[in-house]
């Protein structure tokens, strides 16, 4: 489930089957699947830094608010969607290489802390800027792009802008930077004694996953055609996080099965009410006790048993 | 023939210790050096002055004479200087035509073409025959993780020579390994010396091993050169016997 | 000017002392088991709700601490321990570290289910003492008392009984350890519970300030991280000092400086210290990496 090659098809149809249930369906799932599709975006770019090249990030949220924010700013200037979106990934990348600089000095649990706190300056920013951000009242009114002015054409614009991040990133891991990245998760010494220049793929692990989440926030803007900054808070960074863990860290398929169980269990649950994230966080819990690797190891793991001819599945160490 | 490498009066201190204490030497082009002694002895931080995973407190290191004293290992490794470690390090998730190509991609073109360039950046061909020369051509798309010790032994030697190295520091190449896989080890790293006319140290405590791969040897003990010259020279040396019988 | 200036201080290091308790066990957990609990300023409402709930059904404070301090000890510490930190800890401490903001989710959400969203005053200490112009409210000063007897108690319970050098020698080499004699699965098993005992105290003491509320625990937690790294990451002695300089600092940033930035103090703190000097103000330089 690890190669990319393998299952590129299965994210595209996935994505085709969700428009094309999307566009028989009423208002609301039409509004999940563009939710799902957002979200996806940005938990494959945190994938990216987390799952292929082992960096975490608490921040991830905080990119996604700066492409949202960009993007809610710029359009009543005349600003057309286009280079919002484009303009918001910049932002967010070149704020992801400054945000890589850490860790170039600390790892791990260091590393968490100092995005959260990052992470936690940026929503400060965020809700006091009020000349620039409209602070807690928010931005509303926020204009979808012609023709993607319905909820089913803004579905499809979101779906397509997935598929091409995905093929993007397809592409991206199969290259040389793809093994560059997991040699850098793996052993990053032996990675520089190889030549691979560890400071520059670190800060560009950091920078792309957080230019993805600009450009999931930019499309996040105009879905609920309003934004204000506690949707950008620490929480979204922590279910960002947990999306990816629950598809499976690490492997290509996994942000979208991790945002889909985040944005449809709240719908499952829905006779649970409020206790949907109680039940979520017990689930995401459970997974790691029971299968570390996610969704996507329990089905490896599953695929195996059907086909005991196969080479077993090797445990990630 | 020139000088590759050369070490001049090397110190390192750890504290009060001195791990190295004046190591001066030479290694000629095309040469195999082994460098022996017994345990503590210097030769690990003497490996580590040289590549630069810790500066030398004082004195140089020159490679084609050029000073590269505590210059990071990556800046070496673009100079043409490849290693192995003591303990192994493949990446066991990749499979062993991937880890051959990950040691060579670095090496190829600018980072912009990699990126959109073939997947393989063109190495797959180089990979294989790598492959090949070290018989691994059986295993080559099995994730290194899952071969032998001895199999990912030979693997973590091929990637030293992936990217056409100048000097390969090998450090003990051979621990762990197979006695029976041992003689093929030898050749295979006789060949690669033969054909790239490229320089070797070894780093290495089986003694047939060294003595039988290596041009010439040279023993450390107390963080200085006891004996420099022809392995039987060394072997029969008694300041080098003494130094092992001694501790 | 001096009068306020005093007061600041005063009430800083009161709070710093809570933040030096929650740090405290932060760092014994995460020196002890290698769990870095980002659930930890959670830990800290979970008690104060069960007092509040003690306390409504007619128990007295005293009472209702002791019935918090052991339903802390059990489900904070043992069933913390047995159900999530020995399952997932062998899968990768950041692992666990993830499993603990899925915790804190869980009980977030648990408490508002149980609790709902307000803000619960809590009973403390009135009153105080003026001196001239200078006013010291009983409040802060029970609490620097106590936060000073439970952290000299864990010192000395630590350095001068037998099973605090267990402990000690569990967790900085717990092979060594085992070769000792020492039951070291027993002594890490004590470590969660004096965590749970920590944040039981620090819920008595920080709740009359900033009353019981389901959420709280983000703003307590990223203090107390911050206090432990600024003090040295696997410090306990560190996590003290940390404590109380980030409760003075913040507590004049907030007086003196604008508000609604006050807790961007803990943060930069918290990015200067790990960037600049990673082993804290106490730590060695060799302990950085966890």
């Amino acid at each position: 489930m690890n190669q990319p090659h393998r299952v590129l098809p299965l994210a595209l149809v996935l994505l085709l089957v969700a428009g094309l249930a999307g566009s028989v369906l009423k208002p609301y799932p039409i509004y999940l699947i563009s939710l799902w599709a957002v979200y996806t975006i940005s938990a494959i770019g945190l994938n990216l830094t987390l799952g292929f090249a082992g960096q975490i990030s608490l921040a991830q949220a905080s990119f996604v608010g700066f492409g949202a924010y960009a993007t809610a700013l710029l359009l009543p200037h005349g600003v057309p969607f286009g280079f919002t979106l484009v303009i918001g990934a910049a932002i967010s990348f070149i704020l992801g290489v400054l945000l890589g600089f850490p860790a170039l000095r600390v790892q791990g649990h260091y590393l968490a802390f100092v995005t959260l706190a990052l992470a936690t300056i940026a929503f400060l920013v965020f809700r006091n800027e009020s000349w620039l951000t409209h602070g807690t009242a928010g931005i509303d009114k926020i204009a979808r792009p012609i023709p993607f002015t319905s909820d089913v054409a803004y579905m499809w614009l979101c779906l397509a802008a997935l598929a091409v991040v995905t093929l993007g990133v397809w592409w991206l891991l199969r290259s040389p930077w793809g093994r560059a990245f997991l040699a850098l998760r793996e052993n990053p010494v032996r990675a520089a004694s190889l030549g691979v220049d560890v400071r520059t793929y670190t800060l560009l692990a950091f920078a792309i996953g957080a230019g993805l989440g600009g450009v999931s926030g930019a499309l996040f803007a105009p879905l609920g055609q309003y934004i204000e900054p506690s949707e950008f808070a620490l929480p979204l960074s922590f279910s960002l996080l947990l999306m990816v863990v629950v598809g499976g860290s690490g492997s290509f398929l996994g942000p979208f099965l991790g945002a889909m169980v985040s944005v449809a269990l709240p719908e499952v649950l829905r006779s649970f009410q409020d206790y949907y994230l109680l039940i979520y966080g017990v689930i995401v819990i459970l997974l790691l006790v029971f299968s570390p690797d996610g969704i996507v190891g329990i089905i490896a793991r599953g695929v195996a048993r059907l086909r005991p001819t196969d080479a077993p599945v090797e445990p990630k160490p | 023939m020139s000088v590759v490498l050369e070490a001049r009066d090397l110190h390192r201190h750890f504290g009060g210790v001195k791990a190295v204490n004046g190591v001066s030497f030479a290694v000629e082009e095309g040469e195999i050096l082994g460098v022996i002694g017994p345990n503590g002895s210097g030769k690990s931080t003497l490996f580590n002055c040289l590549l630069g995973q810790i500066p030398p407190s004082t004195g140089q290191v020159l490679l084609d004479g050029k000073d590269v004293t505590g210059m990071k290992p990556i800046e070496l490794n673009r100079r043409g200087v490849s290693r192995t470690f003591q303990l192994l390090q493949v990446f066991p998730q990749l499979s062993s035509r991937e880890n051959l190509i990950l040691a060579g991609q670095e090496h190829i073109g600018s980072r912009m073409k990699r990126l959109f360039g073939r997947p393989d950046a063109g190495l797959s061909a180089a990979a294989d025959r790598m492959l090949e020369q070290f018989k691994l051509s059986h295993v080559a798309a099995l994730p290194a993780g899952g071969l032998s010790y001895g199999q990912q032994k030979l693997l973590d030697a091929a990637m030293a020579f992936m990217a056409g190295p100048r000097l390969v520091l090998l450090d003990e190449p051979a621990g762990g390994v197979n006695l029976s896989l041992l003689g093929s080890f030898r050749e295979r790293l006789r060949a690669m010396n033969a054909q790239g006319g490229s320089t070797f140290v070894v780093i290495e405590h089986n003694m047939d091993f060294v003595m039988s791969l290596c041009t010439r040897v040279m023993c450390i003990a107390e963080g200085k050169v006891i004996a420099n010259g022809k392995p039987d020279d060394v072997r029969n040396d008694p300041t080098v016997i003494e130094a092992y019988l001694g501790h | 000017m001096m009068s306020l200036f005093v007061q600041v201080l005063i009430s800083g290091l009161a709070i710093g002392a809570i933040y030096a308790l929650i740090a405290t066990g932060f760092s014994l957990l995460s020196q002890g088991s290698q769990t870095v609990n980002f659930a930890q300023g959670d830990f800290v409402v979970v008690p104060a709700f069960v007092m509040l709930a003690a306390n409504s059904y007619g128990l007295p404070i005293w009472a209702s601490f002791i019935v918090a301090l052991v339903v802390a000890a059990l489900v904070l510490g043992v069933l913390f321990k047995r159900l999530m930190v020995d399952p997932i800890l062998p899968h990768g401490a950041m692992q666990l570290s993830i499993a603990t903001m899925a915790l804190s989710i869980v009980l977030q959400n648990g408490m508002l289910n149980a609790g709902g969203a307000q803000a619960f005053p809590f009973p403390g200490i009135n009153g105080g003492l003026h001196f001239g112009n200078i006013f010291i409210d009983w409040q802060s000063v029970s609490i620097l008392l106590a936060a000073v007897v439970a952290v000299t108690a864990l010192n000395l319970f630590m350095g001068r009984t037998r099973i605090g050098r267990a402990i000690q020698a569990s967790a900085q080499g717990p092979q060594v350890a085992r070769l000792l004699g020492i039951n070291v699965a027993r002594m890490v098993l004590i470590t969660f519970v004096l965590n749970a005992a920590l944040v039981t105290l620090a819920a008595l003491l920080v709740s009359p300030i900033y009353l019981v509320k389901f959420d709280n625990g983000i703003g307590i937690g990223l203090a107390a991280f911050s206090a432990a790294i600024i003090g040295g990451f696997n410090q306990v002695r560190g996590a003290v000092v940390g404590g109380l300089l980030l409760g003075v600092v913040q507590n004049f940033a907030a007086t003196f400086g604008p508000t609604q930035y006050r807790d961007a103090v803990p943060m930069l703190l918290l990015i200067i210290f790990i960037l600049f000097r990673p082993q804290g103000l106490l730590g060695r330089a060799e302990e950085r990496r966890v």
